[in-house]
């Protein structure tokens, strides 16, 4: 395994190079369509075994479904899933031995938490007892052990979601995939429980694919992101990767906080506010739209090279400040920068661009908005 | 998409083979109207406007009328009885709101044929103090109604939020009055008409507590005159099911304002 | 998002004696300022006292005193009697069939109905249809069964004249017990829908989808999950599909005009006739015991009602 992982080197994952032994899932060409209406134009992934990838991408880009069909929970038009290998897109949800936690609800109610995370062991052939000892080895691998006796319903929705993850877990699938199982959690449980999942995730080594919509949470976790758009996949790669590097502006757009500002691209060089900056990536000569993201912009003094703005609003988040301000140009631009440098709505500023390369994309000809990304 | 519905042609069987089960009533029925010796023909369905069998039909227009003015009556307590209770519970005794549901869907444990037993004495004093005309049977079907009314015009208030409503009216300056009126009612409406429709619908169907209690209304005369002319009565048993069915389709449509929530 | 409820379920057990209704809270001596909300309960306490409790507890009461006023138990003691008891026994397993079966077909309907959207033709007709026979129908449903398989109705003429079969062979038995069993079924099913459909439709598609992701199958599904989480609230609709039987009285006075073989017929005729086994007010002991079998019932199904619905949250 040659990946390089997001979480720093631990004994956890430092046994799972030793061990690394999981399946390997792919995605084909696969195309799929609800009636006249194409969601997925064919999308080809290559998971490797203990990988754990997610897929990002706003609402109704398509990623849900690709997690459905590798599930098989819905067909593909076209193309094909594997799993260690072998053509899975004819078999059965329930004879491709995945394990699957959904956003929600996904408890049985009527069973307690013990039967429930037993329930794919009983539907396998094991026997009750042994059953529940597993069951319970699974619980206290989510920290749930105690709560074995309780039903759903008096459960925290982080509690459930532990559970619904042992439940996936305990019948040691080949792959586990997981569907947004954070959206509808608070925020403070969803930053624990995140990190929990990848926790196990190393320690089991078992090849995950992870649906979400929060770039926060897929940088965090994965190894790898595969960032989606209206039923495509834009780029793949480490999270390090999709945001010093975006191939496309819907990457650039989804993975950070950046602000689009008029540019012009001339051999090769943009320049913005005065100022010349290289490319991320070759674009012809033209006028340009460039991304700049918030810790790449600083405030400067009157005679240097940049812009001057005046401060439309600041927020103090604890280490750093954001600030907005509107350029003189009329755009608006958003700063990260150090907590000390205090300014307010209203103060007249200049800012500058640290010299990086930067993305850009072609600018279309009739928006004159800037949009902030 | 829901994984655990039938197949469609599951579907098809169910629904043909009890559809006409229970169309098979109602037909036979139809064509009992229909019938004329040995062939089929309109002719009970003209006699309705024949002046020499309106002796015949009688009851059934008198009843009829009679359970009209009920009807309206009806609506009456619920529109400004009950309703007006209601929304002063839900703003002023939240509390109660518990205590208030169990009482309004007593009615359902205490049958009719209880009831009337109990109602009896009480409106033998109404006899005497109001007279025999059957609109006073209203007050008794206020009560047959409430389980129903109340479902209806409790959603309605539920899916608005009446506190904050009447809160941001009175900071904007307005007296009860405007608020129930101009601000709470208006977005009531969906269950207040629901609430009306299925009164009517009750109050046109019930039979029990007028039957003991000798007063006429629409079921009663249905009965008297199935006596005298069958014919007669399996007409106006489909028009009054018709009636109230396109009643309850109303009721169905009507409630369905954007503010409802979808099962994703 | 659910909150965590650690502790015990939600409050049970408001119910205690459903015969006599709460009395509403004691006026308290508050600010001047709320009294007129307190004045503004009065009128609809006033009602449901004048028209619910008193009638309530004079139908109940009445069969605790003779005629002159007098304090006794004859009129209970009554209830023992052979023919009240089998009229009790009648009504009993006249409903009790009625409701199994209206149980299961109309939850085989529901079944079929699964899935459907809730806005569209096929079940808002459905749910307008059962409105309207589970409700409204009583008297009007017995003329319809006399049309259809009365001794003129068209199945009984189509039976005959087709294939030389007389259901009536045996006696007249539409317009007696058993000719209650089919109308009673025909409101039955429709209640049943009407009840049960909402406990089918919370059945979520993820623990069937969770099922099939943990190696389950569809008739496994069923078998280990649908099943179970739905039993309760099928025992509680059959428990209200009881009730409603037992309580009909329209269908049952309109077919049968004479004679009192259940409860509701035998209330009838003792409100109708100056004294009933040489008792009087014995309609009220009736009503006594019929209250007190429709409360446990209802007292049963609403307790197994809040129970389920905790599931379908």
């Amino acid at each position: 395994m040659t990946n390089p992982r997001s979480l720093p080197r631990t004994a956890d994952n430092l046994l799972l190079a030793a061990v690394g032994d999981g399946t390997r899932a792919e995605f084909r060409g696969v195309v799929k369509d609800y009636g006249t209406n194409r969601v997925l134009h064919g999308v080809d992934l290559d998971v490797a075994p203990g990988e754990f990838v997610s897929l990002l991408g706003p609402s109704g880009c398509g990623k849900t479904t690709a997690l459905r069909v590798l599930a098989g929970l819905e067909q593909a038009t076209e193309g094909s899933v594997y799993l260690g290998g072998r053509d899975v897109s004819r078999v059965p949800t329930n004879k491709r031995d995945i394990g699957m936690v959904f956003q929600s609800y996904s408890l049985f109610p009527h069973l307690r938490v013990i039967d429930n995370t037993a329930f794919g062991l009983r539907r396998r052939g094991v026997r009750p007892a042994e059953a529940h000892k597993r069951a319970g080895d699974a619980l206290d691998l989510v920290g749930l052990g105690h709560l074995a006796d309780r039903y759903a319903h008096q459960l925290s929705g982080g509690q459930q979601q532990r559970v619904a993850l042992a439940r996936a877990l305990v019948t040691e699938p080949r792959v586990l995939l997981l569907d947004e199982p954070l959206s509808a959690l608070d925020a403070k449980v969803r930053v624990q429980l995140r990190d929990e999942i990848r926790r196990i995730q190393l320690r089991l080594g078992i090849t995950t694919v992870f649906v979400t919509h929060d770039q926060e949470e897929a940088l965090a976790v994965s190894d790898r992101i595969a960032v989606m758009s209206a039923g495509r996949i834009e780029q793949i790669g480490t999270p390090e990767d999709l945001y010093l590097r975006p191939a496309t502006p819907e990457v650039a757009a989804f993975v950070g906080l950046s602000s689009l500002v008029p540019g012009v691209v001339s051999h090769g060089v943009a320049t913005v506010w005065g100022q010349a900056l290289p490319l991320q990536s070759p674009l012809r000569d033209g006028a340009v739209e460039v991304f700049l993201r918030p810790e790449n912009l600083r405030f400067v003094g009157p005679g240097d090279p940049g812009i001057g703005a005046v401060v439309h609003e600041s927020t103090f988040l604890g280490s750093f400040r954001r600030t907005v301000v509107r350029t003189d140009d009329g755009h608006l631009v958003r700063l990260q920068h150090a907590a000390s440098d205090h300014v307010e709505f209203g103060d007249a500023v200049r800012i500058a661009i640290t010299p990086s390369p930067v993305a850009v994309r072609p600018r279309p000809t009739s928006t004159q908005d800037d949009a902030e990304a | 998409m829901n994984g655990l519905a039938p197949r469609p042609l599951t579907r098809w069987i169910i629904g043909i083979v009890v559809g006409f089960l229970f169309a098979l009533p109602l037909v036979s029925t139809l064509l009992f109207t229909l019938k004329d010796g040995d062939g089929y023909s309109l002719v009970h369905w003209t006699s309705l406007f024949d002046p020499a069998k309106a002796a015949v039909f009688a009851p059934i227009w008198v009843g009829l009328g009679n359970s009209l003015i009920l009807a309206v009556v009806t609506v009456a307590i619920v529109l400004f009885l009950l309703a007006p209770t209601m929304l002063l519970i839900a703003l002023r005794f939240p509390s109660f709101r518990r205590p208030f549901e169990f009482l309004v869907l007593l009615p359902i444990t205490i049958p009719a044929i209880v009831l009337v037993v109990g109602l009896a004495p009480i409106y033998q004093q109404i006899g005497r103090t109001l007279g025999t005309g059957a609109w006073t049977l209203a007050f008794a079907y206020g009560i047959t109604v409430l389980p129903f009314a109340y479902r209806s015009i409790q959603a309605s208030i539920d899916a608005i939020d009446v506190r904050t409503l009447s809160e941001a009216a009175r900071s904007l300056g307005a007296d009860w009055f405007t608020v129930v009126t101009r601000v709470l009612a208006p977005n009531l409406r969906p269950g207040l008409l629901a609430a009306s429709l299925i009164s009517v619908a009750v109050v046109l169907g019930e039979f029990t507590i007028a039957s003991i209690l000798n007063r006429q209304v629409l079921q009663t005369g249905l009965v008297v005159v199935n006596k005298i002319d069958a014919y007669a009565s399996a007409m106006f048993t489909l028009m009054a099911l018709a009636f109230a069915f396109l009643l309850l389709l109303i009721i169905g449509r009507a409630g369905r304002p954007s503010a409802g929530k979808k099962n994703s | 998002m659910t909150s965590p409820d650690l502790v015990a379920g939600p409050d049970l057990d408001r119910v205690t004696s459903p015969a006599v209704p709460e009395p509403t809270a004691p006026a308290r001596r508050g600010a001047v300022r709320v009294g007129w909300a307190w004045l503004g309960l009065v009128p609809f306490t006033a009602y449901v006292l004048l028209f619910l409790a008193l009638p309530t507890v004079l139908a109940v009461g009445s069969g605790l005193f003779d005629d002159d006023g007098a304090f006794t138990l004859a009129n209970v003691a009554a209830l023992g009697d052979p023919v009240i008891l089998t009229t009790f026994w009648n009504s009993a397993w006249l409903s009790l069939l009625t409701a199994l079966i209206g149980a299961i077909v109309g939850a085989i309907v529901c079944y079929a109905l699964l899935g459907l959207p809730e806005t569209g033709a096929v079940r808002t007709m459905v749910d307008a249809a059962s409105g309207v026979l589970a409700q409204f129908g009583g008297v009007m449903l017995a003329f319809a069964f006399i049309a259809t398989i009365g001794l003129q109705g068209l199945v009984t003429t189509f039976l005959m004249d087709g294939f030389g079969i007389d259901i009536f062979a045996n006696g007249p038995w539409i317009y007696e017990l058993p000719g209650l069993i089919l109308p009673y079924i025909y409101f039955q099913v429709p209640l049943m829908i009407i009840t049960f459909m909402p406990a089918l439709s919370a059945l979520k598609p993820q623990w069937a989808e969770a099922n099939l992701t943990l190696g389950g199958t569809s008739s496994g599904f069923w078998q280990h999950v649908g099943i179970p989480v739905l039993a309760p609230s099928f025992f509680a609709s059959l428990l209200l599909l009881f009730a409603n039987a037992f309580s009909s009285y329209a269908t049952a006075a309109a077919l049968a005009s004479q004679g009192s073989q259940i409860v509701p017929l035998q209330i009838r005729t003792a409100l109708t006739s100056e004294t009933l086994l040489g008792r009087e007010n014995l309609a009220g002991a009736l009503a006594f015991g019929m209250i007190v079998v429709v409360a446990i019932v209802m007292w049963a199904y609403s307790f197994i009602q809040r129970r389920a619905s905790r599931w379908q949250a």
